[in-house]
């Protein structure tokens, strides 16, 4: 295998791969990419075995042939080679080296043999369907905060994403919880998408494809199965497994019956919150908030650091209720808001409190308030 | 006039000539003096063999005996008395050992929510003293009385002797004082005249007094690093004080600066007055080795009540929760879990500590267990309710309703099912 390739295109490649592989391997090969010369292209595959990624781009190709090299070494020296050079790299021998040259820059580095990496599955998902950068960009932005970290409820380490039906519209819905915030976002079920099972997808390959399409404005082809789901946009194709497990019933946690509305300009409220806040230590978010007629005040006391409170004048006629909340998942579900003005739906002190933003029924949020 | 000169009655706190030999107003013999006498202001206060004090307080006819306050026949000594003392009996001597070397002895099994309220009794004494009393167990703690002379029109030495007078006479148990210029000399010094003693490290005399010391006597020097240091042929802190502290810290770590500070009689620590807990726990060793898991869970569940109550009691919730085993071997196994949420109830620690119990039980004898919580927060973040299991409110729930029958009622007046004998037959 040999091939040459510019700098800036063999770095966009190798950013992209780079990170799905763990910094720390127990099996040395799934340190390294899979450099694969064929045609006019160049193919670069990483993978920890859960999350496969292939990235294609367009090199002078003089001998075909596959090669592996360990991915972050790769990375970094070919971060630190000037800016418009043009990298070589060939096998040297017979399975020894990748010789990497460019400029006056030689590097020799340890290969291991091309047939002992991971096959990359390519086979067809069944259900395939399109949805535009933006628009999953908004789904994994206003879900992923609530993914959960534990270990033991492991179905809720991720994404929960399926096909759904309100008052008689179809819906692609996205659902993240952690038992303390859920969040739900939808949208019209896009062709394709009709037949979808319920998947799970991992922290993990959200987090990836969230980096991926952080800029794009291509249109993302989503295609999946019980347990594989598949993105492809331009030069990238993403395959995760899915998260083997059983979402639990949402629909039961989102309360029906709350009957006081409390309405709050969504910038004022998120700054307030914030600077509130600010008095409690890491340990310790609590923020009480206390309505009545057309006032709410938020205060909030920490033991070593003192107390502070914020008035704030807001839409609410109910009778007066004081609740708390961990002010961190306020803020949290306040920084998806982009409408002027949000929207609480509360019960009482001890149930939950539904949030939503006032412009975009799309989003729904749901949070636990704490005992204060 | 009072000088710097005047000897100090340890017995009644009243100042008098130098040139008395006893107390012109309660005619007692000890008294205290030394040149700084009146300008020393930090204070370590000590109780003297205090379980076994608040036991003969409270039973005289065991006045005059050894008494010796410690768990069953398994246990070790808590307490001893200065009867038991002579004997050679001390505290953390196995109790069987103790039961050898003073076969006449009276032993007690402790009452600590009795020693609790009488340590309370006196800590309130010491701060209608000075605000800055620092605890550092139930019966002894650090005092900073600097700037309290005109609050009490003494200077600090006397309202010391006051203080010991008045815990003499309305709590019923003696104590000792150190007084010195730092926490470590002070603590020092109230270990050197026990019991009833009233002893001074100053400035002056400080390098010189240490210098004759082992150096176990520093704070921080226990049995591995006394055997290291003994290795490298230092015995003495005089021989600390000739060495350089570049090589103490290359020699022993962190720890070398403490060793050089300390062996001058510096020590830059202040008295605090809160120490936030890190992790609340409590153990039992038993009195027969146990092997199997369900009498061994048995044992456990009592201690993870005794933790969440006093979690609860000092409104904390945490996150870690550690069991501990020790082996018929003297092995201790630790074994950690970390919850998804602080928490502060009984059952959840149960209910954590139980299956990392299962997972040890499997043959080999124990003689304790233990089980504690760390990753300590505020009360307010214990035990959220989840929205996904609606069980979680309700084990709470319960738990609550149970601690308020028993606040309302006593202890005995609820239980779960799991704390009463087994019926079931093997």
């Amino acid at each position: 295998m040999k091939l040459t390739i510019e700098r800036a295109a063999i770095l966009k490649s190798l950013a992209h791969v780079q990170s799905v592989v763990e910094r720390r391997n127990a099996i040395p090969i799934l340190s390294n990419v899979l450099i694969e010369a064929d045609g006019g292209d160049m193919s670069l595959s990483a993978t920890d075995m859960d999350i496969d990624i292939v990235d294609r781009t367009p090199a002078d190709v003089q001998q075909e042939g596959a090669v592996t090299a360990p991915v972050h070494t790769l990375y970094d020296i070919v971060r630190k080679l000037p800016d418009g050079s043009q990298v070589e790299l060939s096998l040297e021998g017979e399975g020894g080296q990748v010789e990497l040259r460019s400029g006056r820059s030689n590097f020799s580095l340890q290969s291991l043999p091309k047939d002992d990496f991971p096959a990359i599955g390519s086979e067809d998902l069944s259900n395939e369907f399109t949805l535009p950068a933006g628009e999953l960009r908004q789904l994994v932005d206003r879900t992923r905060f609530a993914i959960s970290t534990e270990e033991t409820r492991y179905y809720l380490n991720g994404i929960y994403l399926h096909a759904a039906e309100a008052d008689g519209v179809k819906l692609l819905r996205a659902v993240a919880t952690d038992g303390h915030r859920l969040a739900r976002i939808e949208m019209p079920l896009p062709q394709g998408a009709e037949n979808i099972p319920g998947v799970i997808v991992p922290r993990k390959a959200v987090n990836e494809l969230r980096r991926l399409i952080d800029e794009s404005s291509d249109d993302v082809k989503i295609s999946l199965t019980e347990n594989k789901i598949r993105f492809s946009f331009g030069s990238v194709i993403l395959t995760s497994k899915l998260i083997d497990g059983t979402f639990p019933d949402y629909d039961r946690v989102i309360p029906t019956g709350n009957d006081k509305t409390l309405d709050v300009d969504s910038k004022v409220f998120r700054n307030a919150v914030d600077r509130v806040s600010t008095i409690s230590t890491e340990k310790s978010r609590a923020i009480k908030l206390t309505m009545s007629e057309g006032s709410l005040s938020l205060a909030a006391t920490s033991p070593d650091a003192g107390s502070a409170s914020e008035d704030l004048e807001v839409g609410y006629t109910a009778d007066g209720l004081e609740i708390g909340f961990n002010s961190r998942y306020l803020l949290d579900i306040a920084n998806q808001i982009e409408g002027d003005s949000m929207q609480f739906v509360l019960a009482d002190a001890a149930s939950p409190t539904i949030i939503k933003d006032v412009a975009d029924s799309a989003a729904l949020y749901v949070l636990m308030p704490m005992r204060v | 006039m009072a000088t710097s000169d005047d000897k100090l009655c340890r017995d009644c706190a009243e100042r008098y000539d130098p040139a008395d030999d006893r107390c012109p107003s309660c005619s007692s013999q000890r008294a205290v003096q030394h040149p700084e006498l009146f300008d020393l202001s930090t204070a370590h206060i000590d109780c003297d063999a205090f379980y076994a004090s608040v036991e003969k307080r409270d039973n005289p006819s065991i006045r005059d005996k050894p008494v010796v306050v410690g768990g069953g026949r398994r246990g070790v000594v808590s307490a001893a008395c200065y009867v038991a003392r002579i004997y050679g009996v001390h505290s953390a001597m196995p109790m069987f050992k103790a039961l050898k070397a003073c076969p006449d002895a009276v032993v007690i099994r402790p009452n600590m929510s009795k020693y609790v309220e009488v340590g309370r009794q006196i800590r309130s004494m010491m701060e209608d003293l000075t605000p800055a009393v620092e605890p550092i167990s139930i019966d002894e703690a650090f005092l900073d009385l600097a700037g309290t002379d005109r609050l009490h029109d003494a200077p600090p030495a006397v309202s010391l002797a006051r203080l010991i007078r008045r815990i003499e006479e309305e709590v019923g148990v003696t104590a000792s004082v150190g007084l010195s210029y730092n926490k470590f000399l002070a603590k020092v010094a109230s270990d050197l005249d026990k019991p009833r003693g009233f002893a001074v490290v100053g400035r002056h005399e400080a390098y010189d007094f240490l210098g004759k010391q082992p150096v176990s006597l520093i704070w921080g020097v226990g049995k591995a690093l006394q055997r290291k240091l003994s290795r490298d042929g230092i015995t003495r802190i005089s021989q600390l004080q000739e060495m350089e502290e570049r090589d103490l810290i290359a020699r022993y770590g962190s720890i070398g600066g403490r060793l050089y500070r300390f062996s001058r009689g510096e020590d830059s620590r202040t008295i605090s007055t809160s120490r936030p807990a890190k992790n609340v726990s409590s153990e039992t060793t038993f009195n027969e080795d146990l092997t199997d898991a369900e009498a061994l869970r048995a044992r456990l569940w009592p201690l993870c009540e005794k933790v969440a109550r006093r979690m609860k009691r000092a409104d904390l919730a945490g996150r870690t929760v550690t069991l501990k085993l020790k082996t018929n071997s003297f092995r201790i196994l630790t074994r950690n879990h970390q919850l998804p949420a602080p928490t502060q109830l009984a059952e959840v620690i149960y209910q954590t500590a139980a299956p990392l119990l299962d997972r040890e039980a499997t043959g080999e004898a124990f003689r304790l267990i233990g089980v504690g919580l760390s990753d300590l927060s505020t009360g307010e973040f214990a035990d959220p309710i989840d929205l996904l299991d609606a069980s979680s409110g309700r084990v709470a729930k319960v738990e609550r309703a149970m601690d308020d029958v028993r606040a309302r009622m006593g202890d005995e007046a609820i239980a779960k099912g799991r704390s009463l004998p087994s019926q079931r037959k093997k």
